[in-house]
This record gives C-alpha cells, sequence and structure tokens, in this order.
C-alpha cells in the first residue's frame, strides 16, 4: 500500500495549525447554496450560562460565531463546473461570515456531495511482535489492508479504520495495550474523483484560504442528523440535496458505506419548470410554498396563481392546483427515493440490525415525504434535523444545514483515519517529504 | 395588454451581483485582521507625525525661521516689565560691606529677573571674608534682595605682615589698619594661629584672672600657645592639655600670687615639672640669701 494519503497528512498538520489558532470555517459546497460557518474552538465554556444545550457529549467545545449563507453558482451535482462562479459564491459566503464574526478566517474546512464516492472495505490482517497491542502495530495492521484498483484519477476522501478484531475477538474500537497474537482490522476507503478535489482545490486557493480538511457530506450529515444509538445499532442518512442524494450507511458509530446519487431537488424544480411551463426561479417557489407528494381533495380545489411575463395574457393569467403540483413532484420523488433503495439494498443495508433512516438536507422538508418513504424505504423513518450547536443563528437549524453542522462536529471531533497513525518505518518511501513539500507547492 | 406593476421577477433580474469582487473581499480580510488594526491605530498616526516633523525639520530655513519665531517669544516675554529687576537691597550688613556687595556683584540694572543667576551671584557674595551666609531673592517689586550675615570678629590676629580681624571659627573678616581701633578684642599672634582659634578661646575663658595683664597669646612654631602678660611675663603652655595647663597655672597664681613675683617664664610645657625663670635681679637676690646661709653654716 503506497502511502497515497499525503496530501491527507498536510491537511491534518494545517487543520492542527488551525485548532491552534482557535478559528477556522467550514463551508457546505453545495448545489443549491454555499453555507459558511465559522467556528472559535476555546475550550467547554465554563461560565454556566444556560442556553438551552446541555453538554452535548462534549461537543460544546466550540461556538459558532459566523454563519452565512449564499445561492450557490456554478456548481452542478455537488460538483465545481464553473470556477468563477463558484469562486464568488464561495467569497460572497465567506465575506458575510467574517463581517458576522468580525474575525478573519485563514482556514477552512470543505464539504462536497459530487465526485462520485465510491466505498470500498479493505481487510488486513498482521501478527504482532510484543503482546500487547501497540500503536505501531495499528499502523502496521492499516498498512497490510491490500487496495483495490481504484481506477485511474480518483483520490481517497476518507480511510478510517471501522472495527479492529484481535484472534477471535472482533468489534474493538480500540485494541491499543490489549494482548492478543493476530490482529486484523476493516479499513473503509470512500474514493472521489480526482479532478472534483483539484477543481475545488483550486477555487480555495483563489479566495486566498488555507484547505484545512475534505470531508464527503454524505458522512457528515450522517454526523449531525443521526442520534448517538441510531449510529451504533445501524441507520442510514439520505441527505436529499438540490443536485445530488447522500447516502451515509453507520453502524458501530462508524461509517461502513456512503454513496451518492445524482438525482435532487433541482430535477423536481425543473421537472416542474418544464411541466407548467413557468421560469425555473417561480417553479423553485412555488415547489417550496405549495410542494408535497400526497395530493388530497383538498388540493383540487386549492388554485397556485402563476404569473408571468411573455405578455400573453391568458399565458400570464394561469391558475394550477396544487394537486397537479403534486402530480408533476411525486414521480420525481418515487424515482430518487427508488434509487436511493437500490443503492442500500446494493450496499446490504437490509442485513443490518436496526434499518433506520432518516431524511435530511434541504429536500427532507417536502411535505409527506416521510409517508412516501415509508413506503419506498422501509417502515422505519424519520426526518432529521441536525444536532443544536452553541452559537447558530435560528435560520441555519434547519434539516438544509445539517451537513454543516455535521462538518462542525467533524472538525471538533474527527474519526481517526488512516493517516492519523504514524506509517510503519519499513513502508516509509524514500524523498517522500519531498514529494509531500512539492504537493503542498502545487496546491497552495 | 401590459401589466402596469413591476413584477417581482423584474425586480430580481435587476439585482446587482451580491458577490463580493475581489479587490474587496481581499480589503474586508486586510481589514479584519488584527496587526492591520494596531497599524492603522499606532503605526500610521506615529509615522505621519514623526515623517512631518522630519520633513519640516529637514529645511533649514523653515528651521532658522522656528527658531528665531521662538526666541522672539522668549525675548518677548522676558522683555516683560513684570520680571524687571531694578535694584539691590541689601540686609544685615555693615555699610562697608554693603559698598563691598555693590562693588563686587556683576549685575547691570535694571536686568531682567529670567537673566539673574542667583546661584552665581550667591557664589560672588559668599566669598567676601566678611560674610558668614547669604541668601538672594527677587522680591516683588523689581527688588533683588540679598540677606547677609556677617561674621562677628572675635580676635585681632598679628602677623608679620598685617594686623586681620578673626571671627570664633578662625575665618577673617577685615584686615584692619590699627590694633587701637579695636582694642577689646584679645590678640592672637604667630603664623598659624588662626587655625587654633577655638582653643585660644578656651585659654581666654580660664585666663580670666590675668585678663587685665593679658597681651596676647602667641602662637610658637604652629603648635603650642605662650600667653603674654605685661611686665615681660609670658607662660608657656604645652601642645596637649594646653587648657589645663593654664588652669593650674591659674590655680598656683592664685594661692602664691605667683606672677606677682619677680618671674619672666612661667614654663608648664611639662606637666610633671613646671619651671619658673627668674629675672637676673632676683636671680642676684636668691644668690645673695643663699651666701648668707652658707656663711651663717660655715660660722
Amino acid at each position: 500500500m503506497k502511502d497515497f494519503c499525503a496530501a491527507q497528512r498536510a491537511m491534518r498538520n494545517i487543520r492542527k495549525a488551525a485548532m491552534q489558532r482557535g478559528v477556522v470555517a467550514v463551508l457546505d459546497i453545495g448545489t443549491w447554496k454555499v453555507a459558511c460557518l465559522i467556528l472559535r474552538f476555546d475550550g467547554p465554556d465554563l461560565s454556566g450560562e444556560p442556553d438551552g444545550i446541555g453538554a452535548m457529549a462534549g461537543q460544546a467545545q466550540f461556538r459558532v460565531i459566523g454563519a452565512a449563507s449564499t445561492c450557490s453558482r456554478g456548481v452542478r451535482f455537488g460538483e465545481i463546473d464553473g470556477m468563477a462562479e463558484a469562486e464568488r459564491a464561495i467569497r460572497t459566503a465567506l465575506q458575510s461570515a467574517q463581517k458576522m464574526a468580525q474575525q478573519r478566517v485563514d482556514h477552512v474546512i470543505v464539504c462536497f456531495s459530487g465526485a462520485e464516492p465510491r466505498s470500498y472495505g479493505l481487510t488486513g490482517e498482521v501478527d504482532i511482535t510484543d503482546e500487547a497491542v501497540s500503536e505501531q502495530d495499528i499502523a502496521r495492521v492499516l498498512a497490510a489492508c491490500d487496495l483495490p484498483e481504484f481506477g485511474e484519477a480518483r483520490e481517497v476522501l476518507h480511510a478510517q479504520p471501522v472495527n479492529f478484531a484481535l484472534d477471535h475477538r472482533s468489534g474493538l474500537i480500540d485494541p491499543r495495550g490489549q494482548i492478543g497474537n493476530r490482529l486484523a482490522t476493516d479499513l473503509h476507503v470512500l474514493t472521489i474523483e480526482q479532478t472534483a478535489v483539484q477543481n475545488l482545490l483550486y477555487a480555495i486557493k483563489r479566495c486566498d484560504l488555507e484547505l484545512a480538511g475534505l470531508a464527503s457530506s454524505a458522512y457528515v450529515s450522517g454526523v449531525s442528523a443521526l442520534v448517538e444509538d441510531e449510529r451504533e445499532l445501524g441507520a442510514a442518512c439520505i441527505d436529499l440535496g438540490a443536485g445530488t442524494t447522500g447516502i451515509s450507511i453507520f453502524l458501530k458509530k462508524h461509517m461502513i458505506y456512503a454513496d451518492t446519487v445524482r438525482l435532487g431537488g433541482d430535477h423536481i424544480t425543473a421537472d416542474i419548470s418544464k411541466g407548467l411551463p413557468v421560469p425555473h426561479a417561480f417553479a423553485e417557489r412555488i415547489k417550496t410554498m405549495y410542494g408535497g407528494v400526497v395530493a388530497t381533495g383538498v388540493d383540487d380545489r386549492e388554485m397556485i396563481e402563476i404569473t408571468s411575463e411573455t405578455g400573453d395574457w391568458e399565458h400570464d393569467r394561469r391558475k394550477v392546483s396544487r394537486a397537479e403540483l403534486i402530480g408533476i413532484i411525486r414521480p420525481r420523488v418515487e424515482e430518487i427515493l427508488e434509487e436511493v433503495r437500490e443503492r442500500l439494498l446494493a450496499a446490504g443495508f437490509d442485513q443490518l440490525p436496526s434499518q433506520q433512516i432518516v431524511l435530511t438536507g434541504g429536500g427532507s422538508q417536502l411535505q409527506g415525504l416521510d409517508g412516501l418513504a415509508a413506503r419506498i424505504l422501509g417502515p422505519q423513518i424519520r426526518v432529521g434535523r441536525p444536532l443544536r450547536v452553541r452559537g447558530l443563528p435560528q435560520a441555519a437549524t434547519g434539516p438544509d444545514f445539517s451537513s454543516a453542522i455535521g462538518l462542525c462536529l467533524h472538525a471538533a471531533h474527527p474519526q481517526d483515519e488512516w493517516w492519523d497513525f504514524e506509517m510503519p518505518l519499513e513502508r516509509y518511501p524514500a524523498r517522500s517529504f519531498k514529494r509531500a513539500l512539492r504537493w503542498v507547492k502545487e496546491n497552495w | 395588454m401590459r401589466a402596469l406593476r413591476a413584477r417581482l421577477s423584474h425586480q430580481h433580474s435587476a439585482r446587482p451581483d451580491p458577490a463580493p469582487s475581489r479587490l474587496a473581499y481581499r480589503l474586508q480580510r486586510l481589514s479584519l485582521t488584527p496587526s492591520f488594526h494596531r497599524f492603522l491605530r499606532v503605526g500610521l498616526p506615529l509615522i505621519a507625525t514623526f515623517g512631518t516633523l522630519g520633513w519640516l525639520a529637514s529645511q533649514p530655513e523653515l528651521r532658522a525661521e522656528v527658531q528665531a519665531r521662538a526666541l522672539d517669544i522668549q525675548a518677548y516675554v522676558e522683555q516683560r516689565p513684570e520680571f524687571t529687576v531694578h535694584m539691590l537691597a541689601v540686609e544685615g550688613a555693615s555699610p562697608e560691606l554693603i559698598d563691598d556687595v555693590r562693588e563686587v556683584l556683576p549685575v547691570a540694572f535694571p536686568i531682567s529677573s529670567f537673566d539673574l543667576d542667583l546661584d552665581a551671584l550667591r557664589e560672588v557674595i559668599a566669598e567676601l571674608d566678611a560674610v558668614a551666609d547669604v541668601s538672594l531673592r527677587v522680591r516683588a517689586g523689581g527688588v533683588l534682595e540679598a540677606r547677609i550675615e556677617e561674621r562677628v570678629p572675635a580676635f585681632v590676629w598679628q602677623t608679620r605682615a598685617a594686623l586681620v580681624l578673626l571671627d570664633a571659627n578662625g575665618h577673617r573678616v577685615a584686615p584692619i589698619e590699627a590694633r587701637a581701633a579695636h582694642a577689646k578684642l584679645p590678640l592672637l599672634v604667630g603664623p598659624g594661629a588662626n587655625e587654633a582659634v577655638p582653643e585660644a578661646l578656651q585659654l581666654l575663658q580660664v585666663a580670666q584672672p590675668v585678663t587685665a595683664r593679658l597681651i596676647a597669646l602667641q602662637r610658637i612654631g604652629e603648635r603650642r600657645w605662650d600667653v603674654v602678660l605685661t611686665e615681660d611675663q609670658r607662660i608657656m603652655l604645652p601642645e596637649e592639655g594646653a587648657v589645663r595647663a593654664l588652669a593650674r597655672a591659674m590655680a598656683v597664681d592664685g594661692a602664691q600670687e605667683l606672677l606677682e613675683r619677680d618671674v619672666s617664664v612661667l614654663d608648664m610645657r611639662l606637666a610633671e615639672r613646671p619651671t619658673l625663670r627668674l629675672r637676673p635681679a632676683a636671680v642676684e637676690a636668691l644668690w645673695a640669701i643663699r651666701q648668707v646661709t652658707l656663711d651663717e653654716d660655715e660660722r
């Protein structure tokens, strides 16, 4: 296994430096909006000031001091499509967040949903030299996982050890210090397209920022929208975004699978726009105001006034019943959910002990979605809102901010990844330091 | 028919791009940088101030003008009548001393009080022999007041060259022409007498019984005193314990009227052996008496 993660190691160091400085920005680059939160890390709040939020399992050591979101531009399917436009969107969000925080940020952690993530489950096994498992042994067993062929131009985004087995005992979370002979591990690797990452890096660089971390938005919205026991027993988080729908499956507090369906709320809007026909902005408006998936008798009588400016009076003064609107929306939602069901089935979600499904993301605010999803995906369905974090404005507490908030939590308590462990000495490639330097030079 | 009311979507399309330009974005980030803030608050004013001052100071004609104007203002203030000193008032001094003071004081009235160096003037006055202490101040109304404490003469000191008055500390007060003008002051004679004035004072105190006959205290060899009396008598005192020796001599005189007799010198220099020197007549008389006594013995 070659050192495929020099870049990730470098990023991890930048993240540590940012934590030291105490201020870091998290940026959720989505298809519909770019959200930016600025976090200040200053330890737990000891003032005892009651703000209605408890200790939150140690998540309270940071505070959101700036939040802003702006309409995203130049992003399609969660990938950067137009560099200059995307850069402007990032600048807008970051500038208004900085203005709110009254503080300059130089380090940013980014999550995005596109770039066709693919999950791989790897296993590695190694004999233990001492009788107790040391950190070096863990690094060795992680290095012993044999990587499959990822394909051309793909890069590792996450590589998290999800399980350790010592001799016949499996399901260990932290095997260090335990006695045994043979250590095995299961590693979950998520790869993405390299060009998407490079575009993102370039956009961040053009905004004079330093990238302190990358995360998959499917993963981070699972972190914020799932509660602890759901993550422990097995659950899937469906992040219904605008351009993509992210799927992440959690078991034993680790993500074991992630995928995206390249369908989302924008497709619903496009359907409305084509079907009625109305401008895209107006379609988005009536989708959010009157949209739903289950039509009732009342909806036949509820008329939506459609205005446009073609100059044709008949065309400009139309009325559409809500049932018609629902009739356009529902097939597309069904299509998305069926696609999600296929992915879940392919991942073996039905084998998990608990099959909780949590819908989150902006699309989950569609009325009646949970009923429809229950019929397609399974009975255990709920609509998840993200965890509350300190200092977050009310406007940013909705399910459409679950990936941004999940990224905050991920920044505060990052999951151990492959590159957090020192590489075993015998596997250190020559001139790796030089290569890392070159990588940094190229990308920053 | 067109709608008369402006449409929402119309307004929407007319909205400017909300994205900040690259320059605006960088400026905002710069303005949020704490070090930049510090620079604006402290560094920039300092640079501006010192830069301007430095530039002004580098123009020679400007500097000269500023200096000239400052001197003008200074001169104007100094020339104000409120600060002018017209006259000198000397207090606590004899008329001769007042004349002396006026003579030595290097001040030409009227003068601005800013130009008076009181400390230096005070030094000049204090250097006069007759002045023990002096305080100088500028009094309201433009008067320079010198309050002088004069030295009180206690002795007349006669040296080979001149007659000088000394005060109780042995300091010169003034030279005099004639002893007669200060007949009441005791006379000290001999070089080095001024350095032993305190002892001389004590000796005078002890010599009270012979004050009427006292002519002078003579310093011998700058180390010891002789008390010179009328009728060419003198009492020689030792270097150490002169007062005690004189007291002894006075006691003997008081008891036996020693000095009334035909004695020229009472030598007290050796405490264990006081010695008398008789006059020649007395010696002869003594010899004569001794002769008589011998003759009687032979007989």
